[in-house]
């Protein structure tokens, strides 16, 4: 354990702890990134193979070999790798601890290094689906104690003692008897080359014996350099001779273009050169989507140049995509019996026995990730090996398209994790760092930083879908719903992958649309066909959230209309505490967790809502003009309530005085960056139900900038987020953070509307419909 | 040949004068830590002070701060307000991705420069105009009244 500069630089090919034959690689696939594969069809690809769950299931799966993540120093300084991507989830400071925490390092003396992408050699590293700590929790404290029983084992034979005399503590082993004592540092050269353990050998602390883990008292390895300005983004690659880039894109998916003239261009100060960038065929996966690259000697110069320039794009298929008349076609779809998925009972035959019907749709529209940080690579090419600097969610699909498209091998394509300022899903696709390449290998391999503008941010996402949610109930003399039908509509996020998919995939069922669990005699989930005519991507917490805000406000409208506390209402449709095979519920997919570890435990559920209820004194009086809402929703294995404060003035402005959230994800590594986690949930859930849309007209989007497209801002986020995290034990398994508490927000906030007002919103945004 | 002070420092600098103060800063200077955002002055993230007051260096061109002063992220660690908001926020566990934050420092910086004991209204007005898409607004007001309560009248 020789101090390198980073763990990344080491070789240990002949030590590689972790058996190989439980992380099957499957080839040619990883190109299309993880979240689809390990989401998206996994029985289908793996054809016989029994079923992989968590992150056996995801490429390269995970590595737990100390020698892979944890390099000590000489003079004692632990570098431990982090190798999933930073965007404001903890991850850098999260991971690490866990490391720290059973290697017994203290963390004064740690430092992190960030993993190049390079799956093989790190396991997984795709950043999304809320996995990164309920996935690697177990492999980083095998690092961990793995990398404490060699600091062990060395001191033992420098001491020539049994090992299981001495011990380590606090970034020195003791020798008990003796009372003698060796620093990591010291121990550090005879630690490498003591034998890796075998991973059923090691001996993991308990609980009681956790110094960071669960603690929460460590503050973010990387918020120095975030306050001063120091820390290093997609966006802040510098390097020698360096060219910047701006791209013009088709303004309309499938557009291409024709003929461009760059006369004018070419006269702006600072403008290199103008290169084209060749568009891929249909479907988009994670390709450019070509067009016309601007290079300059700085940014301004290129943005300049590609203001310059003289563009006859053709629109293509998808030239006519106007929201307004798709959202009629996705309600016309919606009112037609659509592809059956669950089928519970006898969903006519319990609707013609009820005693009353009740039926509404649901609306959300197209959102864009607005992450502050626009997309951002770097590329330089020299001697025939790439290297990428980037904001990427997804290093090793990054690696895997770039070579792809310059036609090198992936050992010869390095990519550089920078901090990323936001990701919410839509730098899980590398397409900005595929134009990069593009443009170095256009100029003989000089540094290219190509930069998106907001504009080109919110014209060229991956966009959250759109969808209607068309939902009947049969109600019994009591209002107790008996019959339940939910259909969704909405283009599905496998169209980017495959060409002419046109039905939710089993992946976006499965977020609380398919895996309600309702205890409901007779339930009917039905998805009508939807086309795509945009690039559909996953946005942070996904189908998730259409389907939790249409079934959340449909709850609450049946307790509306049986006249009932929709607390209580609420708590009698989930039923009694119990666990449910989500197989049983037609849900195949369980975010890709084994259903047996993972069941959908109503308990969990119940206790949530009871908590956040208690917390926030559901019940409390009033003044006239504010109201409580509430809502409950499982996603990403882990359970989520809330209950939401809103005030509606005479003129039908909406302030949220105060959000309350019960949050049980299992056991808790880091609260106090779980908390975060469901605080900004809580702002972006606010911002999808109060102001987020991006519509098309012509193909086109119609917003341009934060003007356009609205997020919240500090006048509109709520004055105070209350979290209540539900105590978890590390004996279970854990649950998902970053995104679970995204869904259940919308709703709360409308049935919170509804609770002041006695308006019902079901069309989201909600932005002018309550004005007077 | 734009003549200016950065963080102290003289510089002159050789760009057409209608070149933003983002770029010149990040591009020309490698002082990365402004950010670029949205380029129209709606979201924060480029805020600059120019003698004392803050400004969106996005749409600010480098011939408007022809012999002025300008304070960067990268500066304003020497200022007792600016770093008293920097430790506040770091103590408080404001930022999740960060990125947004160096811009939301430079507002709460001069916002609490001006009015040391900002109330909740006054933290709507000064910081409105600096989005932070993770959502930290909670714990920025937090922070802010943090530093206030410390800070009582040092501004």
């Amino acid at each position: 354990m020789n101090a390198p500069r980073t763990g990344t630089q080491r070789r240990a090919d002949n030590l590689v702890l972790a058996n190989v034959s439980r992380r099957r690689f499957i080839q040619g696939v990883s190109a299309l990134g993880g979240f689809v594969l390990g989401a998206g069809f996994p029985s289908a690809l793996r054809g016989a193979d029994p079923p992989k769950y968590g992150a056996d299931g995801m490429p390269n799966g995970w590595v737990d070999d100390p020698l892979v993540f944890v390099a000590i120093g000489e003079d004692g300084t632990v570098t431990i790798v982090c190798h999933r991507s930073e965007m404001g989830q903890g991850v850098r400071t999260g991971m690490p601890m866990i490391v720290a925490d059973e290697l017994e390092a203290d963390w004064k003396r740690v430092r992190v290094a960030q993993a190049t992408g390079d799956e093989k050699r790190f396991g997984n590293q795709d950043t999304d689906g809320s996995r990164s700590t309920r996935h690697f929790f177990d492999p980083m404290r095998r690092c961990g104690a793995a990398a404490r029983t060699m600091l062990e084992a060395a001191a033992a034979a420098r001491w020539k003692v049994p090992v299981t005399e001495v011990e380590a503590k606090n970034h020195e082993v003791v020798h008990r008897p003796s009372g003698r004592r060796l620093g990591y540092g010291a121990l550090a050269k005879a630690a490498a080359s003591q034998p890796v353990p075998a991973r059923e050998t090691l001996r993991l602390k308990t609980p009681a014996q956790f110094r960071y883990i669960g603690k929460g008292q460590l503050k973010l390895v990387d918020a120095p350099d975030m306050v001063t300005g120091k820390a290093q983004y997609g966006m802040d690659t510098r390097l020698d001779g360096m060219l910047y880039a701006v791209v013009a894109r088709p303004p309309v998916y499938g557009g291409k273009l024709v003929r461009y003239d760059a006369t004018e261009t070419l006269k702006v100060p600072g403008v290199v050169r103008v290169v084209e960038i060749e568009a891929s065929p249909a479907p988009p996966m994670f390709n450019p989507l070509g067009g016309v690259a601007v290079i300059g000697s700085n940014t301004w110069a290129a943005v300049q140049g590609r203001r310059a320039l003289k563009i006859e794009w053709e629109d293509g298929p998808n030239a006519t995509y106007d929201s307004a008349a798709f959202k009629a076609t996705l309600e016309e779809a919606a009112r037609k019996p659509g592809k059956v998925v669950r089928d519970d009972g006898d969903f006519n035959a319990g609707l013609a026995g009820a005693a009353r019907r009740l039926d509404a749709e649901y609306y959300v529209p197209h959102l864009a990730h607005a992450a502050m940080e626009p997309p951002a690579a770097t590329v330089r090419i020299v001697g025939g090996k790439c290297e990428v600097w980037g904001c990427f969610q997804s290093p090793q699909a990054t690696r895997d398209m770039v070579a792809k498209r310059l036609g090198m091998s992936a050992a010869d394509v390095t990519v550089r994790v920078t901090l990323l300022g936001g990701g919410f899903g839509r730098k899980s696709k590398p397409d900005f760092a595929v134009e990069a390449a593009v443009l170095s290998k256009a100029v003989d391999g000089k540094p290219v930083k190509v930069t998106w503008t907001r504009e080109d941010d919110l014209h060229h996402s991956y966009f959250h879908t759109v969808s209607v949610e068309h939902l009947e109930a049969g109600v019994d003399a009591q209002g107790n719903p008996v019959a339940w039908l939910h259909r969704s509509v909405a283009p599905t996020i496998m169209s980017t992958f495959e060409k002419g998919a046109n039905h939710e995939a089993p992946f976006e069922l499965g977020m609380g649309v398919i895996n309600v669990p309702f205890a409901i005699p007779n339930i009917r989930i039905e998805n009508p066909p939807a086309t795509a005519h945009t690039r559909i991507g996953w946005f942070r917490s996904v189908s998730n959230i259409p389907h939790a805000f249409a079934d959340q406000s449909f709850v609450a409208e049946l307790a509306a209309a049986a006249g009932r506390d929709p607390k209580n209402f609420l708590l009698d449709v989930i039923g009694p505490a119990r666990m449910i095979n989500p197989q049983t519920l037609g849900d195949t997919w369980n975010h890709g967790e084994s259903p047996e570890r993972y069941p959908v435990d109503t308990g969990r559920l119940r206790q949530v809502l009871e908590t956040v209820a208690r917390e926030a004194g559901w019940g409390r009086t009033l003044p006239k003009g504010r109201g409580l809402g509430i809502a409950a929703h499982y996603s990403f294995v882990t359970y989520v309530a809330t209950v939401v404060e809103v005030l509606v003035d005479d003129k039908g402005v909406v302030t949220i005085p105060r959000v309350d959230l019960a949050v049980d994800c299992g056991a808790v590594v880091n609260p106090e960056r779980v908390r975060a986690q469901m605080e900004g949930a809580c702002v972006m859930g606010i911002s999808v139900a109060m102001v987020g849309e991006i519509s098309f007209k012509g193909g086109r989007v119609e917003q341009n900038n934060f003007n356009g497209y609205e997020v919240t801002r500090m006048s509109g986020a709520p004055r105070e987020i209350r979290v209540h995290l539900i105590p978890g034990d590390f004996a279970k398994p854990l649950g998902g953070v970053g995104e679970p508490g995204v869904p259940p927000i919308p709703p709360a906030l409308c049935n919170a509307i509804f609770a002041a007002t006695g308006k019902r919103i079901r069309r989201l945004p909600i932005r002018d419909q309550l004005k007077a | 040949m734009t003549p200016v002070t950065i963080n102290g420092r003289r510089y002159t600098l050789n760009l057409p004068d209608d070149t933003p103060l983002l770029w010149a800063l990040r591009d020309e200077l490698g002082l990365t830590g402004t950010k670029f955002g949205c380029g129209m002055a709606l979201c924060g993230a480029c805020t600059v002070h120019v003698d004392g007051q803050p400004l969106r260096s996005c749409l600010t061109p480098v011939s408007a701060v022809a012999n002025k002063k300008v304070v960067t992220i990268e500066g304003i660690g020497a200022d007792k307000v600016g770093k008293a908001v920097q430790a506040a926020w770091v103590e408080m566990g404001v930022p999740q991705c960060g990125y947004c934050q160096t811009g939301q420092i430079m507002s709460a910086t001069a916002l609490l420069k001006r009015n040391p004991r900002p109330s909740d209204s006054d933290i709507d007005d000064a910081m409105s105009g600096n989005i932070c898409r993770c959502g930290t607004y909670v714990r920025i007001r937090n922070a802010i009244k943090r530093t206030a309560s410390r800070q009582g009248g040092v501004a």
